[in-house]
C-alpha cells in the first residue's frame, strides 16, 4: 500500500487532538506521548509486516487502547478533562466513552477545537502559529524552525512556553458557544493567514517547506468553511485568497529554479483547479455585506489570475483595490504594492511618486522588495544607475540565497547597462 | 542454500513525523526487493523493547533495557548461498543509515 504524502503528519493531528479533548488541555503532554507512543508501534510494525487496511482506524484504535491503560494507571495522579469527570473513573463507562470520543464523527470538531484554543489570550501571534504546526499539522520542532529561520533551540523555548500557556488555559475551547466562537475567529483567521503568508512570501528558501505552510493552511481554513459558525464570508475570503495565492505559486521559479518577476512567469504553469476553487470561494465570501482585508487580497489576487498576461492585467481595479484595503488596514507594504500597481496602470515615474509618498517607511528599510521596486521602476525609465544601487540595497538585504541571487542579477543588468551607456 | 537470522538492533528513533513516514517508507520497499529477490525464509517480527529477564535462580526482573544502541528490534530469517553472500544482502537493510546494525548468524542445521 502507498501512503499519501504527509499522511502521518495529518494523522499525528487529528489523533493529538482527539486526546486532548479526552485528557484535557492541561494534560497535553500525556496525549502527545500517547500519541508519540502509536506511531513508534505503527513504524515498527508496519516496516516488517506491511500496512493493515485502513491504517487511519489502526492508529486511533492503538491510541485508544494505550489512552486507557494511560488513564486507568494515572486517574488517581491526575485529573482529566472536567467534561467527562466521573465517566472517565468507572470502568463501565471508560472503554465505551473512548470509543465514541475517538470515533470518525467527533475528530473534526476536535480539530477546531484545539485550534481556537491554540489561538487564546496570553500567547503571541508567532507562538499561536507555532502551536498549530506542531500540534495540528504534526511538524516538528526542526521543521518548524526551517520554515521559519529560526534556530531549534530558540523554537524548542517559544514551543515550551507556548504549550504551558495552553495548558494552564485548563478548558478547551467550546465551539457551541456562539459569542466567544465569533469573539475567537479573528484571531484564529489571522493565524491561519500569517501561517499562509510565511510559505507564500516567507523567509526559508527551502520551496518544499514553504508549499508545506500553504498546503497546511488552506487544510485547516477549510476545516473551518465547513464549521457551521465558522463558515462566514471572512473565512470564505481567507480561503480564497490562499487559494487564489497558491494557484500562482508554481510559477514564481523559471526553468533554472530562479524567482521570477510577475511578467515574466509561465502563466500556464499556474494551478487551474485552485484558481476555480479559489473564484468559487470569493463568490461565497462576497454574499454578505462584511467586508474585511481578506475581501479586498481575495479581489486582488483574483485580478491577477484572471489576466492572460502582465499586460492583459487590469491594473486600475488593482490600484482601486488596493486604495479600500488601505481604507480599512493602512500599511506601508500595502502602500508599497499599490505605488507598484500604479506603475503599471499609468507609467513608473507615477509609481515612483507614489512610493515616495509613503511616509511610514522604517518597516520598509529593512525590507528587500522595497529597494527593488524602486530599482525596477528606476531601471524602466533608463535611470540604471539609481537602479543599480537600488538592487545593490537589495540584495544585501536578501533573506536567502535564492532572493540575493534574483537581485544580483537584476543588480548585474543594471549595471552592464550604465557601462554600456558611459562608453 | 543455508538459513541465516538477521537481527536488527540499535536504529532510529526519530520523533519527527515526517521522518517517520520516510524511515518506514525505504524499510517497506527494502523487504519489497528481499521478497522479489527470493531470498526471504521467514519476514520475522519486530519486538518490544521491553520484556521481562528470568534468570538462574526462578527470579524475574523487568529488562533486559539495553543500552539503545544495543535493543533487538526485530528478526528476519533469510537464506543465502552462504554466509558471506548472506552479509552482503544485510548491507542493503536501512537500519545502517540510522546508525543501528544487523547480526547475521548462520541457524545450525541437522544435516548428516
Amino acid at each position: 500500500m502507498e501512503f499519501s504524502d504527509h499522511f502521518f503528519r495529518r494523522e499525528s493531528g487529528r489523533i493529538v487532538a482527539a486526546l486532548i479533548k479526552v485528557f484535557g488541555v492541561q494534560n497535553l503532554d500525556l496525549a502527545e506521548d500517547v500519541t508519540q507512543d502509536a506511531f513508534c508501534r505503527a513504524l515498527e510494525l508496519w516496516k516488517m509486516r506491511g500496512v493493515p487496511p485502513n491504517p487511519s482506524a489502526w492508529l486511533m484504535a492503538t491510541a485508544k487502547n494505550r489512552a486507557i491503560d494511560v488513564l486507568r494507571r494515572e486517574r488517581t495522579a491526575r485529573t482529566f478533562s472536567p467534561e467527562y469527570g466521573k465517566m472517565l473513573q468507572s470502568e463501565w463507562t471508560l472503554a465505551t466513552l473512548l470509543d465514541v470520543q475517538l470515533g470518525p464523527e467527533a475528530i473534526q470538531d476536535d480539530q477546531l477545537r484545539v485550534m481556537f484554543s491554540c489561538c487564546g489570550r496570553g500567547l503571541s501571534e508567532d507562538a499561536q502559529c507555532a502551536l498549530i504546526l506542531h500540534i495540528l499539522c504534526g511538524f516538528s520542532v526542526g521543521e518548524i524552525a526551517r520554515a521559519y529561520l529560526a534556530s531549534n533551540s530558540a523554537l524548542e523555548k517559544r514551543l515550551a512556553r507556548a504549550k504551558k500557556v495552553l495548558a494552564h488555559s485548563h478548558v478547551l475551547f467550546d465551539l457551541a458557544n456562539d459569542i466567544e466562537f465569533s469573539n475567537r475567529l479573528p484571531s484564529v483567521q489571522r493565524a491561519l493567514y500569517l501561517l499562509f503568508n510565511e510559505g507564500y512570501h516567507g523567509t526559508s528558501a527551502e520551496r518544499s517547506v514553504r508549499a508545506d505552510l500553504c498546503d497546511e493552511a488552506i487544510r485547516l481554513c477549510k476545516m473551518l468553511t465547513e464549521h457551521v459558525l465558522g463558515a462566514t464570508p471572512s473565512t470564505f475570503a481567507l480561503a480564497s485568497l490562499m487559494h487564489l495565492n497558491a494557484a500562482r505559486l508554481p510559477g514564481r521559479l523559471d526553468a533554472d529554479g530562479n524567482l521570477a518577476p510577475l511578467a515574466k512567469q509561465d502563466r500556464s504553469l499556474w494551478s487551474e483547479p485552485l484558481a476555480r476553487e479559489g473564484a468559487e470561494l470569493l463568490e461565497r465570501a462576497l454574499a454578505g455585506p462584511e467586508i474585511t482585508t481578506y475581501h479586498f487580497e481575495a479581489l486582488i489576487a483574483f485580478e491577477h489570475t484572471k489576466a492572460r498576461s502582465a499586460q492583459d492585467t487590469n491594473w486600475k481595479a488593482i490600484v482601486a483595490l488596493y486604495d479600500g484595503l488601505l481604507n480599512i488596514h493602512p500599511s506601508p507594504i500595502i502602500e508599497l504594492n499599490r505605488a507598484i500597481a500604479i506603475a503599471e496602470a499609468h507609467d513608473p515615474v507615477q509609481g515612483l511618486v507614489a512610493i515616495r509618498a509613503i511616509r511610514d517607511t522604517d518597516r520598509l528599510l529593512n525590507y528587500p522588495f522595497y529597494y527593488a521596486a524602486i530599482g525596477d521602476l528606476m531601471e524602466r525609465q533608463h535611470s540604471f544607475f539609481e537602479a543599480a544601487e537600488n538592487f545593490k540595497t537589495a540584495s544585501a538585504l536578501a533573506r536567502n540565497a535564492q532572493e540575493r541571487e534574483f537581485l544580483m542579477a537584476r543588480f548585474k543588468g543594471c549595471l552592464n547597462r550604465v557601462s554600456v551607456g558611459t562608453i | 542454500m543455508s538459513d541465516f537470522l538477521f537481527i536488527y538492533r540499535g536504529g532510529d528513533a526519530s520523533t519527527s513525523r515526517e521522518q517517520m513516514q520516510k524511515t518506514m517508507e525505504v524499510w517497506m520497499a527494502w523487504f519489497k526487493e528481499l521478497g522479489a529477490s527470493g531470498c526471504i525464509k521467514e519476514i520475522g517480527n519486530p519486538l518490544e523493547a521491553d520484556g521481562k529477564v528470568v534468570i538462574s535462580n526462578k527470579s524475574v526482573t523487568d529488562g533486559p533495557y539495553a543500552e539503545t544502541k544495543d535493543v533487538i528490534g526485530g528478526y528476519t530469517m533469510i537464506s543465502a548461498p552462504d554466509l558471506a553472500a548472506a552479509a552482503e544482502i544485510a548491507k542493503g537493510c536501512p537500519i545502517l543509515e540510522a546508525g543501528g546494525c544487523v547480526e547475521v548468524r548462520p541457524i545450525l542445521q541437522m544435516s548428516m
